[in-house]
């Protein structure tokens, strides 16, 4: 099994994606000049993220056949005795990631060909997701600490600049510096467990960290009765809730629907968001080590997971449904890590990848073919006009909600039942908020699907309805048409794997080798998996087997109960709406966290940043010190100033004045 | 009783005392300041005659015509000093040479 | 009490009056006359002191000279007496005070340390036999030969300055200063200018602007 890859395949996979945002970003916008137009751009950029998927097939095709890969390729500097070196590691987890993010990233440049067609911005946009994928792709390849902060921290920067690509909206700048800003509060805490991390076992390599892992359990933090892997694991973890928006850092996700689709598919339901679930099952040998570190994970993981989806299910943007339905999902994967599953959470990850990219195309697709109206109430009936988006989407719901034999229902049924069997103290909440989140997750994806694909048609009822100058004449204005084949193949492509990956992939990658070396366990505490393991018997026998389980019919509870009151009843909504009026104020309003956010802790800074720099800067710096030392050599000065009275007997005095002291002196008191 | 060293010292100190209270006295005419600081030197020459005197050491007068020279040369130049000012400013006040006040 | 402690007290009572009319008198020519009092004292005082020689000097030097030369001054400038007096008793007290400490204290170091009543006479016996001017001679012309010479330049340069500070130029002089004058260069005082030989007649234009002028 000793078989190595290649380090120049290996180094083309993030590079070439690179090239091409290089060259469409530089010479295709003004900045080069606008050298190169649209469709050089675009087809640099997808050159060179079909280059990287193809390697990275290939690549995964070598790891399963057992090859690894774990060198430095570069030194960047030597900082006392930490390394700082640019290097891959290369194994299941990794391969199984860099094809998730190859593939899905290809597909959006596919399909943004058609989206952003009408847009100034078409090649800076492509030489962003390329840079996205770049920057994904080092995060994901990387071998020490250092370069996972780097590709962290470039997703984000990426991801903000995505948001605010329309960047003459007001509402973009506020999503777009929202979700910096709420990524950095996580970025903080994983600074501070990179920092730990380097301090107490001298290097960033995740090889040689893991091999101090025992060591690491067994001190404390000093000043505290507190295990340092604890704290070590909860400040990682921290970086993890910004980056993959659990509760309270969620808040961005939903204002970053302010960016164009595509990459809300790509970055923040996807990649970028999953880099903090990827995070954490990398670090599975430090989490072993912390108890109290995992269980903290499984509570966040659990609130997210059911609060959210209640979020979902109020939300007339299409696009908002979708981005509650990620940040439930995100909550999900959570659970699973917290409870030592870390296979099954990253299983969960690349099959919720495949489907809720495709639900956010389908999305985007139905935005398009509806110009530009993104509301469900004004759509419905879009099915008999759109029907390759009508399929696809149905199909990526089916998923989502784990119908049997769709990809979603094995990831989302192994972690209930890795749940079940959990003994952490949280785990009864965390099992009660899995099962409900079921039943949510299917009311609020089945509510959405038949506003917009069932039902009477109510586009023209649409109060904000603008006439816009698409020149497709007047008589086709409030009819929606199918998207072009640069929008609907993906859709496709995407909907395949939602639908057979789950199947295909589950024995190996759950009860396999496949994360045999990426993935640590405890066995002994944490046995889960060795359970799960003994009871599974094949995807087709979990599948069968299903009917007599419970997420099963809370699922099929949940489309009955959306398809009754949508479809069959459409006045239920309305008086269920008046009769819980205090509980949708409070979903409308989030939960008030936004509010929070803004007004108590934004405002407290801004306010305490006022007060240091009126008091602590303007007052005490350049008024005390500053102004003060320049007042008190003037103050000092006048009074010397007496003294240059000018005048010849003041002199003659102080010179008589002089004498007498020092006659005094030496006739009276140096005897 | 006799004329000890102490009685002329004595005199040497309240001649100087004198000249030190009219340096300090007189804001007003800068000729009387000048021959105050005459009193001065005056002082210190019969203090040092006084010395030789007693102790029987001929170099204390010697200093003493070394003083009067230079007296003599310091009055000159400040009399000099005192025509230049009186021809500029057409006083001898000496409140009105306040031009180095700081 | 014999003749020389009289002479003494006598000496002194005067010298200290003197010397306290110096600095309060109203008029400044009484102010030079009083110092010329106390001068003539102090001198009388140090022949008490056996010191003839310095004495003398003090007259000639000092009474002869340079008191005459403050009573130049005095009577040259043209003074106001009446507004020299003014705020004058203001400040007494504090200079009185002073004054007074100033007094103490010398006297006091003086009273405790100096009590020598004998005059001791001289070292050698041939500082002795000598008058007061040989004996100062002798010193004079052997030990202190050179800073005799120095201050003989500071009498010459006490001369000079006062000689340059007050020197007042005649305006009718016709001296040059020598120094303006030998920096002085050809070129800012001859100028060579190249003029043609010959120059071409210049154009009739007057008769023409004449005829004009007719013309119009």
């Amino acid at each position: 099994m000793s078989a190595t890859l290649n380090a120049s395949t290996l180094l083309a996979v993030p590079l070439a994606p690179l090239v091409g945002s290089a060259l469409a970003g530089i010479l295709g916008t003004q900045f080069g000049g606008n050298w190169i137009g649209r469709r050089l751009s675009h087809s640099l950029t997808i050159l060179g993220v079909l280059v990287a998927f193809i390697l990275s097939a290939m690549t995964l095709k070598d790891v399963i056949g057992g090859a690894r890969f774990n060198e430095t390729l570069y030194t960047w500097m030597v900082v006392g005795g930490l390394k700082m070196e640019i290097g891959f590691m290369v194994d299941g987890l990794t391969a199984m990631m860099m094809c998730v993010v190859t593939f899905v990233s290809l597909m959006v440049h596919l399909y943004t060909i058609g989206y952003m067609e009408e847009d100034e911005g078409y090649n800076r946009f492509f030489a962003y997701i390329s840079l996205f994928t770049f920057s994904m792709l080092m995060l994901v390849m990387s071998n020490n600490m250092l370069q996972l902060f780097f590709g962290w921290e470039a997703v984000g920067l990426v991801s903000y600049l995505l948001i605010g690509f329309w960047f003459n909206k007001p509402t973009a700048i506020f999503a777009n510096m929202k979700a910096f800003l709420v990524n950095r509060v996580g970025d903080f805490g994983f600074i501070l467990g990179i920092g730990l991390i380097a301090a107490y076992t001298g290097t960033l390599n995740y090889t040689e960290v893991f091999a101090k892992a025992d060591e690491l359990g067994t001190l404390a933090f000093p000043g505290m009765d507190w295990q340092l892997i604890t704290v070590i694991c909860i400040c990682l973890f921290i970086g993890a809730m910004g980056k993959s928006a659990q509760f309270p850092l969620h808040v961005w996700l939903p204002d970053s629907m302010e960016g164009p689709t595509p990459i809300s598919a790509l970055i923040h339901a996807a990649t970028m968001v999953t880099a903090g679930i990827f995070m954490v099952a990398r670090m599975s040998p430090l989490y072993e080590l912390s108890d109290t570190a995992l269980n903290f994970i499984l509570v966040i993981g659990s609130i997210t997971a059911l609060f959210m989806g209640f979020l979902g299910i109020i939300q007339n943007d299409i696009k908002r449904v979708v981005a509650y339905s990620t940040l439930s999902q995100l909550g999900y994967m959570t659970v699973a890590l917290g409870v030592s599953a870390y296979s099954v959470a990253v299983f969960h990850l690349m099959t919720h990848a495949f489907f809720k990219a495709l639900l956010f195309l389908g999305a985007g697709s139905v935005i398009m073919g509806m110009h530009h109206n993104q509301d469900i109430r004004w759509m419905g009936g879009v099915r008999k006009y759109m029907p390759i988006t009508w399929i696809t989407s149905l199909l990526g719901s089916l998923a989502l909600i784990g119908t049997p034999f769709f990809s979603g229902f094995y990831s989302k049924d192994s972690i209930i039942e890795a749940v079940h069997l959990s003994q952490l103290p949280a785990a009864g909440f965390a099992n009660f908020a899995v099962l409900a989140g079921v039943f949510v997750t299917a009311f609020y994806s089945f509510r959405m699907y038949f506003l917009v694909f069932h039902g009477k048609e109510r586009f023209d009822q649409n109060p904000d309805a603008h006439h816009d100058d698409h020149g497709h004449g007047h008589d086709e204005h409030h009819e929606p048409h199918e998207s072009p084949w640069v929008v609907t193949v993906p859709l496709l492509l995407l909907a395949i794997p939602s639908v057979v990956i789950g199947y295909m992939t589950i024995s190996p990658m759950l009860y396999g080798e496949f994360f045999k070396d990426a993935i640590f366990i405890d066995a002994d505490r944490h046995g889960i998996m060795k359970t799960l393991g003994e009871a599974f018997h094949g995807p087709v026998a979990m599948a069968l087997h299903a009917v007599s389980t419970a997420p099963f019919w809370l699922a099929l509870a949940g489309v009955v109960v959306a398809w009754y009151m949508y479809l069959v009843n459409p006045k239920v909504p309305a008086f269920f709406a008046r009769v819980l009026r205090p509980l949708i104020v409070i979903l409308e309003n989030k939960y008030f966290m936004d509010w929070i956010n803004e007004n108590i802790l934004a405002c407290g800074a801004r306010l305490l940043g006022t007060g240091l720099w009126k008091g602590g800067d303007r007052a005490l710096i350049d008024g005390l010190v500053v102004n003060g030392s320049w007042k008190v050599v003037g103050w000092v000065s006048s009074v010397v100033r007496w003294f240059q009275s000018g005048y010849l007997y003041h002199y003659a005095l102080v010179m008589i004045l002089g004498i007498l002291v020092l006659m005094t002196y030496f006739v009276w008191m140096a005897k | 009783m006799s004329i000890t060293l102490g009685h002329y010292l004595s005199i040497g100190a309240l001649l100087f005392a004198l000249a030190v209270v009219g340096i300090f006295l007189n804001r007003k005419n800068l000729i009387v300041l000048l021959m105050a600081i005459e009193l001065m030197l005056l002082a210190v020459n019969i203090n040092f005659v006084a010395f030789s005197r007693y102790l029987g050491d001929m170099h204390g007068q010697v200093f003493v015509f070394f003083i009067l020279t230079v007296a003599a040369a310091e009055s000159a130049i400040g009399l000099a000093i005192l025509v230049l000012l009186f021809r500029n400013k057409n006083s001898i006040d000496v409140q009105d040479l306040n031009s180095l006040k700081g | 009490m014999d003749v020389q402690t009289g002479f003494f007290y006598l000496f002194s009572a005067v010298l200290l009056f003197a010397a306290f009319r110096v600095v309060t008198a109203r008029n400044p020519v009484h102010a030079v006359l009083y110092l010329m009092l106390a001068f003539t004292q102090a001198s009388g005082l140090w022949f008490l002191l056996h010191a003839e020689f310095l004495a003398i000097t003090l007259v000639l030097v000092y009474l002869g000279a340079v008191m005459v030369l403050f009573l130049f001054v005095v009577m040259m400038l043209d003074i106001n007496v009446d507004s020299l007096r003014a705020g004058f008793w203001k400040h007494f007290p504090l200079a009185a005070t002073l004054g007074a400490v100033v007094a103490f204290e010398m006297a006091a170091v003086l009273m405790s340390g100096f009590r020598l009543a004998q005059v001791t006479p001289m070292a050698d016996g041939a500082a002795a036999q000598m008058s007061n001017t040989q004996a100062l001679g002798v010193l004079l012309y052997t030990e202190y030969l050179m800073p005799i010479q120095i201050a003989a330049a500071i009498l010459l340069v006490a001369m000079v300055a006062a000689i340059a500070l007050t020197l007042r130029e005649r305006k009718d002089s016709k001296a040059i200063n020598p120094a303006i004058q030998v920096r002085v260069k050809a070129r800012d005082r001859l100028e060579l200018v190249k003029v043609a030989v010959t120059q071409p007649a210049p154009a009739p234009a007057a008769p023409e602007a004449a005829a004009e002028e007719k013309k119009q």
